[in-house]
């Protein structure tokens, strides 16, 4: 008898930790979001791969890609941008209304939600976590976006459920800023906070007891090199139409898996569930073998990214770099510079290094970003006598070897500088090497680690030229300030400038200013029209390609709608579910 | 007896291959650097010999390779015309050995079509004539760098065996140290402290004689030993006895004894000093875009779609497999000879 209660006993105690937090029911004032997609059914762990480990699950502290995907899914936002829409909608706030002037918003917070620990949120959360997001010492890297013409927003509790939003200036899309900001706990963080320990706070060896948010998911278990397990959140404040709390799954895993290819690999063998950010190859290399192995593939067009080629045009004179000084001569030559843009093969790009999957860019806005592309900028087909007709009147010449000469006899010779973390990129430079050996100009590639790269190009200004990538964070023109304004942080052709050094750049300013504060979409559309044609006409960075947005899941997973907008495959989680069901939660694998 | 035979062939596999590789040029159909931005991936052109028709053809012919259009790097052969082999043609311009140019290759066939026997990468270059140049850089790099490590290990070896003392000790404490280094993390080490931006032809001296200095340890015991050995014979004595001076003794008597061992080790050490450079440039750390070398061939190898899709990426390793097996039967019957005392 005492073993069938020892039996009883473990039977109970295995089952109790195979249960995933079961959702509680809706309580009564709980004003929960009715989403209107299709009903699923709850179960199932969802497993994905993460090319390298998050570096924390503090959300004001986060600056790396893998920490912000996992920390998206633990919390949530104020105002949400519906990743498939790309337009802003309620999350956290029910609603809200916008002063006359554009600059005041009444934002009203849904009643009776809690965090994932029980515990009630109210406005006292949210201003607690404005606050730290604004903290001059904690430099997040939130602070930023939440300051407009140098003051940060104002942020006042009017009641329990409501707060009013103060802005500086009129700002455009201004309700786009409170994306991804997370509301964190008071109740757990305010003490570290006043202790001066919150940069400290949340790391990933933090007890599941100890951290809270508002997302679908709460953290269950962080495996150090292996995975971070997250368990469904019982609280949490979405439901279907037949009002069933979601998020379906009960388990969501992160593996971290090395690097693409390992990506590829675990993916093939069934270790997860979701594949995104795939290179077109392993697209290609995927598809061959999709219906045999109940997975699915999906191209979704131009991504928002840009890659470009950069000459490097900063003001050297306090630097000891001659020879950079000296090839600067070529690179600050307009003429130079459309030479080079026209000798560029962009469809080969496309088709080389992105295997056809992607789209040629001659401006930074991307195709697929419908809303703010201009559909009149020029796209001037490659060719190469018009790039020697144009270096010919900037008084190049060629010697009888084909070499490129400039007026004063010195042969053309320049080095690319790239990371050697993207593969697509150095395959670029050794078509833009061939490229402008057609023109007679002798290109050396230096593939770099990746921090040396921006080293180089950020601090020291020790390179000629460099092949990078910007973009992809969200279709709006307003998070591109940096890199378009003279004085932003990345404006990389020519950093750290006091006042515009040419006169186009001061156009630029004066229009980003002004379309930052319009509020007419079809106005503010003009002003960046005008700033993009001006761009491709000087030609600061030689615009290349953008490749498509190329994810992968299993047949099985429902409501799967990857958008172009990071996070792509994982930005409606809390809506996924399996068909057929996945398996137990982890607590039963190995 | 069939290891002479063995033998025979292995060295005659070695100078055809070398003497192909000194006229990569002349043999190579195409220059290493030109890209077919439309043919990338393209397998191997099968030569034919027997047309659509069923008539059998002396001189052998290809067809030319069209993409599918519905699928990615994907070719089916256009079997509307034949394209015969033809020999001696006239191409693009090269240099032998940097002074002789000429226009003819040794085979080649008319345009539009293309003969690619081994393939293209992705940029659409032909691996054939980049595995012919960049076994120019690949063993002209092994043969250097042999050759440093053997004139630093004769020196030092000579130096330490014959006048022993605190000169041997200190010598050979060295070398041990170099023996026990492991010499990949060193001249990944070594590489890293060396400015990036390097000419080509920097670029290859310096790894020439990086790998080719780490490498002189072994040379020198056992030159050493040689030295110590022969140092000690009768007629040495009586040399030094009738006034030979140092260098007389060393020159006459000494060094002749090591010639055998010099070439055993020659043999030994240029397959490994070929894989020690073809491993730099595999990581990257040796020659750059667009110089091919081995290693770099090889290192498109590491993304993983290219591992499983193109099988004949993997030639450049083939090639290194059959050079590391000439040197070292080449090396086996040196060693046997020198055993038997016929050396």
């Amino acid at each position: 008898m005492p073993r069938l209660g020892c039996v009883a006993l473990l039977l109970l105690a295995s089952a109790s930790c195979f249960a995933a937090s079961a959702p509680q029911p809706p309580q009564r004032g709980e004003e929960l979001q009715i989403t209107d997609d299709e009903v699923g059914h709850y179960g199932g762990v969802l497993a994905v791969g993460q090319r390298s480990e998050p570096k924390t699950l503090n959300p004001a502290t986060a600056a790396d890609a893998p920490s912000r995907e996992v920390i998206g899914r633990l919390t949530a936002d104020l105002i949400h941008i519906n990743r498939a829409s790309q337009q802003t909608e309620p999350a956290l706030a029910k609603s809200w209304t916008v002063s006359k002037d554009g600059r005041v918003f009444t934002v009203n917070l849904r009643h009776g939600l809690r965090f994932s620990d029980g515990q009630p949120f109210d406005a006292d959360d949210v201003v607690f976590s404005f606050q730290v997001y604004l903290d001059e010492k904690l430099h997040s890297p939130q602070r930023d976006l939440l300051v407009v013409a140098g003051k940060p927003i104002q942020v006042q509790k009017v009641n329990q459920y409501t707060l009013r939003f103060t802005l500086a200036e009129p700002y455009a899309a201004a309700e786009r800023i409170f994306d991804s900001l997370a509301m964190m706990p008071r109740h757990l963080l305010q003490k570290s906070y006043q202790e001066g320990k919150f940069a400290q706070a949340w790391t990933l060896n933090v007890p599941p007891a100890e951290i809270a948010g508002l997302g679908p998911f709460s953290l269950k278990e962080y495996v150090p090199g292996q995975k971070i397990v997250l368990e469904r959140n019982p609280y949490f404040w979405k439901a279907d139409r037949n009002k069933n709390r979601l998020p379906y799954l009960d388990e969501l895993v992160f593996l971290f898996v090395g690097n693409e290819d390992a990506q590829v690999l675990r993916f093939q063998a069934g270790d997860t569930d979701i594949i995104s950010r795939l290179s077109a190859e392993n697209y290609v290399l995927l598809s061959k073998e999709a219906s045999k192995r109940g997975f699915e593939l999906f191209d979704l067009g131009p991504s928002l990214e840009y890659n470009f080629l950069v000459f490097n045009l900063n003001d050297l004179t306090s630097k000891k770099l001659d020879e950079v000084a000296a090839k600067q001569t070529w690179f600050k030559d307009l003429k130079f510079r459309q030479a080079v843009s026209s000798a560029i093969d962009r469809e080969g790009i496309v088709k080389l290094v992105y295997a056809g999957r992607g789209a040629a860019l001659w401006g930074n806005v991307s195709p697929s970003n419908k809303f703010w592309v201009d559909q009149a900028l020029p796209h001037p087909p490659r060719s190469l006598d018009h790039a020697r007709e144009l270096l010919k009147s900037a008084g190049f010449s060629w010697r009888g070897d084909g070499q490129l000469v400039d007026a004063q006899g010195h042969a053309v010779e320049f080095s690319i500088i790239t990371s050697t973390s993207n593969a697509q990129r150095t395959k670029m430079a050794t078509i833009i090497q061939d490229d402008l050996g057609k023109l007679g100009m002798n290109v050396h590639i230096a593939p770099l680690e990746f921090r040396a790269v921006i080293d180089r190009v950020f601090q020291t200004y020790d390179y000629e030229a460099s092949i990078m990538a910007l973009g992809g964070g969200d279709a709006d023109p307003n998070p591109e300030i940096n890199v378009w304004l003279s004085s932003g942080g990345t404006h990389l052709w020519h950093l750290g400038e006091s006042k515009p050094a040419t006169e186009w750049e001061a156009q630029i300013d004066q229009l980003m200013q002004k379309q930052m504060v319009q509020l007419n979409y079809k106005q503010r559309k003009q002003l960046y029209d005008q700033v993009q044609e001006i761009i491709a006409a000087n030609v600061p960075y030689a615009f290349l390609a953008t490749p498509n947005i190329l994810v992968g899941a299993k047949k099985n997973l429902a409501n799967f709608k990857p958008a172009i907008l990071e996070p792509t495959t994982l930005w409606n989680v809390e809506q996924l579910y399996f068909l057929n069901g996945n398996g137990p939660p982890s607590g039963a694998k190995q | 007896m069939t290891s002479n035979r063995k033998i025979a062939a292995a060295v005659i596999f070695l100078l055809a291959l070398h003497l192909a590789i000194l006229l990569a040029g002349f043999v190579a159909p195409y220059p290493p650097a030109a890209q077919n931005r439309d043919f990338p991936y393209v397998p191997p052109t099968r030569l034919h010999f027997v047309d659509a028709r069923g008539h059998l053809h002396v001189r052998p012919f290809i067809y030319q390779y069209v993409a599918r259009p519905d699928s990615l790097y994907e070719y089916t052969e256009a079997r509307d015309r034949e394209y015969p082999v033809h020999f001696f043609v006239q191409g693009s311009e090269y240099k032998i050995a940097g002074w002789l140019s000429s226009h003819t290759h040794l085979f080649g066939v008319d345009a539009p079509a293309q003969i690619f026997l081994a393939g293209t990468d992705n940029y659409g270059r032909d691996q054939f004539s980049r595995i012919l140049f960049g076994g120019q850089i690949s063993l002209a790099a092994g043969l250097l760098a042999t050759a440093i490590s053997l004139l630093l290990g004769v020196c030092v070896g000579c130096l330490s065996g014959f006048y022993g003392g605190w000169i041997d000790e200190s010598a050979m404490r060295l070398a041990e140290l170099f023996l026990v280094l492991p010499w990949l993390y060193v001249l990944l080490a070594v590489r890293a402290f060396l400015p990036l931006h390097l000419s080509p032809a920097q670029t290859f001296l310096l790894l020439v004689a990086v790998i080719g200095t780490i490498g002189w340890a072994r040379p020198a015991r056992l030159v050493r030993g040689i030295v110590l050995s022969a140092k000690s014979r009768k007629y040495v004595t009586a040399s030094r006895g009738f006034g030979a001076s140092d260098a007389y003794i060393l020159r006459r008597h000494v060094l002749p004894h090591t010639y055998g061992t010099l070439l055993t080790q020659a043999a030994v050490l240029v397959p490994q000093y070929v894989v020690a450079e073809v491993t730099l440039s595999f990581f990257g750390l040796g020659l750059s875009e667009p110089m091919p070398s081995w290693g770099n061939l090889l290192a498109n190898l590491q993304q993983y779609n290219v591992l499983v899709s193109y099988w004949w990426m993997f030639a450049p390793a083939i090639a290194l497999v059959l050079v590391s097996f000439g040197y070292l039967i080449v090396a086996n019957a040196f060693h046997q000879r020198l055993q038997s005392g016929s050396i």
